[in-house]
């Protein structure tokens, strides 16, 4: 019900039937880009107006309300506000690298899209090493901040991109080893059989509590890859004034700001995909009605509620914490978070070899 | 272009904060000397918002030149304006009436509490943190509006002359500062939630921008800056002006001369304010509330000092009469100037983020520096 392998099939079927292979081939390509490039326009826009929203909710204020009913229309003008703003290059900035980096940013965040599982049957790219993609690629992200830092000629930048180099390779490692737990319970890299695996239940609960040691570290090395507070120490803006981007105006600071929030979007969606069981409905046991209710329910929407939820928690975060200091920062990582997810790997471990999981 | 980037022969790197920066809040302007992310030399470059208000004063009577000191430290108007008036009150030697004292009291409280609240607001923002900063202005605004129904005025207040009081008390005024209180008290709890009881809130103030009390001495810092460090200088209890002496309320000291130190110091003295105002919301004589005055004001020949406690820290007024009708010489002790040049000294090889919690745990208005 509410699948929508439906719709996929129907058009691989007509586009086979009209041309040859290779063209059907093509043309699917074609429709999957447009595709992503629509999610990546529409998601930036939904996400900045819920982070508005969700601030001006926890900051006893209204937010935006002018531009459209209930303001839902406000991000759509602040995107035409940007498109049609000079997009200037300082002068003694590295042209090329420049303007490259804001493309890089983007292209980053659209290539992690593909693997994703955003409903039952519905992927771009089922991929056997889907989380080994993801994890690839997504390092790619910090080349795009530490070009833009370092093409722009301005020490706040420069300075700023440097914290982003550091912060994001140290987090990556607990990251990785975040979600290395749940491919050695499930025994497989493939998303849609990481999904599969959870059926009977997500493995934030069927993993006991390393799991739940496993999925806390993966948000808080997520929050601090994609650069937000209280991790945002690349953009600090009582600090270093903007960070990486002080000097991009434009479109082009508005593609590094929809790149985060798309990333943001997208370390949710795989956190809710390894940890919260993807667009699987919620399962409890021999509870067969129960179950067969969650079932009803859409996959689509239980893929996105998940990662809603998740992106909620973030944005809560943003607005409720300071910002750490850089040497805070890395001490965190290095000192807490890494040793505890390296023990907590070899307690996973140990659960699989033992079948000590539901 | 490398030239350009500011290294010194050493490599070291040389940033401009302000005069357009965030972190100033104002028109401050410091160039930083770093090596990586530590901080070698701050050295504030002021003047951005000199405005010669000292230089304006002498040209104006004694009635008037107390309107221009409200622009000076702008968050402490009450209060400025009152060291201005005790010192011509002192000159003239006019006994103002118990009525304009203890409202005069009261209002310098409120200003207290509001110009804190700004501060917590903005050194949170300093931090990274948003939210604070809203909740504190949900509270200053209730201030602002009691201020305005009174003075006319929401920042610049211009209430207090020469001989009392400008006009006397709005009706509502007690009942309003009455249910302002109770809504500040537990409002006060929800700060220590949000803000101080924070890990990585206490992990950013705790031992940063040390201050130890001899240098807070020889900086000439005064204020919640001092009593942090454990210096006693509190004017409000040292030479006690208008009905101080009569009012029960502690001197906030702490010891440890760090960011948190200073921030508990803001934080508490909130509440000592509160106990102040409360003393006195319900002990407001009846009568007058300005002495009679002749129409122009002419202080004696000589030289007259006051000093008042701002939520900084100590105001001074000097002036120089040559028995006419305006100053002869207006001297203006700032204590945001003194506080600042301790910045430096507690700077020196922290990280790049933590001098901007120390100026946020300065408290620093800038024309007030200026002047």
């Amino acid at each position: 019900m509410w699948s929508l392998s439906g719709i996929s099939n129907i058009i691989h079927n007509w586009l086979n039937q009209q041309f040859s292979p290779l063209w059907a081939l093509i043309f699917e390509m074609v429709i999957a880009g447009v595709c992503v490039i629509g999610l990546f326009a529409a998601l930036g826009l939904v996400l900045v107006l819920m982070e508005r929203k969700v601030s001006a909710w926890m900051q006893i204020r209204l937010g935006p309300n002018r531009v459209g009913p209930k303001g839902i229309l406000q991000s759509l003008a602040d995107t035409l506000k940007l498109l049609v703003k000079e997009g200037m290059t300082p002068g003694g900035a590295d042209k090329f690298l420049f303007n490259l980096a804001p493309l890089v940013a983007m292209i980053v965040a659209m290539l992690l899209m593909a693997p994703i599982a955003f409903a039952k049957d519905f992927q771009l790219w089922d991929l056997n090493i889907g989380v080994l993609y993801i994890s690839a690629v997504s390092s790619i992200s910090v080349i795009s901040i530490l070009m833009a830092g370092w093409a722009s000629n301005n020490k706040y930048s420069l300075m700023g991109a440097m914290r982003s180099g550091a912060q994001i390779v140290s987090y990556e490692l607990s990251a990785g080893l975040a979600i290395l737990s749940v491919v050695v319970l499930t025994g497989s890299l493939n998303l849609n059989e990481i999904i599969l695996s959870q059926a009977d239940g997500w493995w934030i609960f069927k993993g006991h509590i390393p799991m739940l040691i496993a999925f806390v570290i993966f948000i808080i090395a997520v929050t601090a890859e994609t650069n937000r507070a209280p991790f945002d120490l690349a953009e600090a803006e009582s600090e270093l004034t903007a960070g990486f981007h002080t000097e991009y105006s434009g479109m082009k600071f508005a593609l590094f700001f929809l790149a985060e929030y798309v990333n943001v979007f997208i370390v949710c969606a795989i956190g809710a995909t390894l940890f919260l069981g993807g667009w699987m409905p919620f399962h409890i046991g021999h509870w067969e009605s129960f179950n067969h209710v969650m079932d009803y329910i859409p996959s689509s929407i239980w893929f996105f509620g998940k990662t809603f939820f998740l992106i909620f928690v973030i944005m809560w975060f943003r607005w409720t914490f300071p910002r750490l200091r850089i040497d805070q920062l890395l001490n965190l990582e290095w000192k807490y978070l890494l040793p505890i997810s390296m023990f907590n790997i070899l307690l996973v471990t140990l659960m699989a070899i033992l079948g000590w999981h539901f | 272009m490398v030239e350009e980037i500011g290294t010194t022969t050493e490599g070291d790197l040389i940033i401009n904060v302000g005069p357009q920066h965030p972190a100033t809040h104002g028109v401050l302007h410091l160039v930083i000397t770093l090596n990586g992310e530590t901080i070698k030399k701050v050295e504030p470059h002021l003047g951005y918002i000199h405005r010669s208000i000292e230089k304006m004063c002498e040209s104006l009577t004694y009635r008037q030149f107390i309107y221009v000191t409200s622009r000076m430290d702008y968050l402490s108007a009450h209060i400025n304006n009152h060291a201005c008036a005790l010192c011509v009150e002192k000159g003239l030697q006019i006994e103002i009436p118990d009525r304009a004292k203890v409202i005069r009291v009261i209002m310098d409280e409120l200003t207290r509490i509001a110009s804190h609240e700004l501060w917590w607001g903005a050194m949170a923002m300093d931090i990274g943190a948003f939210t604070p900063f809203f909740h504190a202005f949900r509270e200053r605004e209730t201030i602002n509006d009691i201020m305005e129904e009174t003075c006319g005025a929401r920042l610049t207040m211009n209430y207090f002359v020469p001989g009392g009081l400008m006009a006397d008390l709005h009706p509502d005024f007690q009942q309003k500062v009455k249910s302002f209180i109770s809504l500040f008290k537990s409002k006060v709890d929800e700060y220590d939630e949000l803000v101080t009881g924070n890990v990585i809130f206490r992990n950013r103030m705790k031992d940063v921008g040390i201050l130890s009390k001899e240098d807070a001495i020889s900086f000439g810092c005064s204020g919640p800056t001092a009593r942090g460090s454990g210096v006693s200088c509190d004017i409000r209890k040292l030479y006690p002006y208008e009905v101080y002496d009569k009012v029960q309320f502690d001197e906030v000291l702490e010891t440890a001369g760090d960011s948190l130190a200073r921030y508990m110091v803001r934080l508490r003295e909130m509440k000592q304010s509160v106990r102040i105002i409360e003393q006195l919301i319900d002990q407001i004589p009846e009568g007058d509330f300005q002495a009679k005055t002749k129409a122009v004001l002419k202080l004696p020949k000589g030289e007259f000092y006051t000093r008042v406690e701002t939520a900084r820290g100590e105001f001074g007024v000097y002036i120089v009469s040559e028995g006419g009708t305006t100053p002869y010489r207006i001297k203006f002790r700032s204590p945001g100037f003194s506080n600042l040049s301790a910045l430096d000294h507690m700077a020196r090889g922290s990280k790049l983020g933590d001098l901007v919690a120390m100026m946020g745990t300065l408290d620093l208005v800038i024309p007030d520096i200026d002047r």
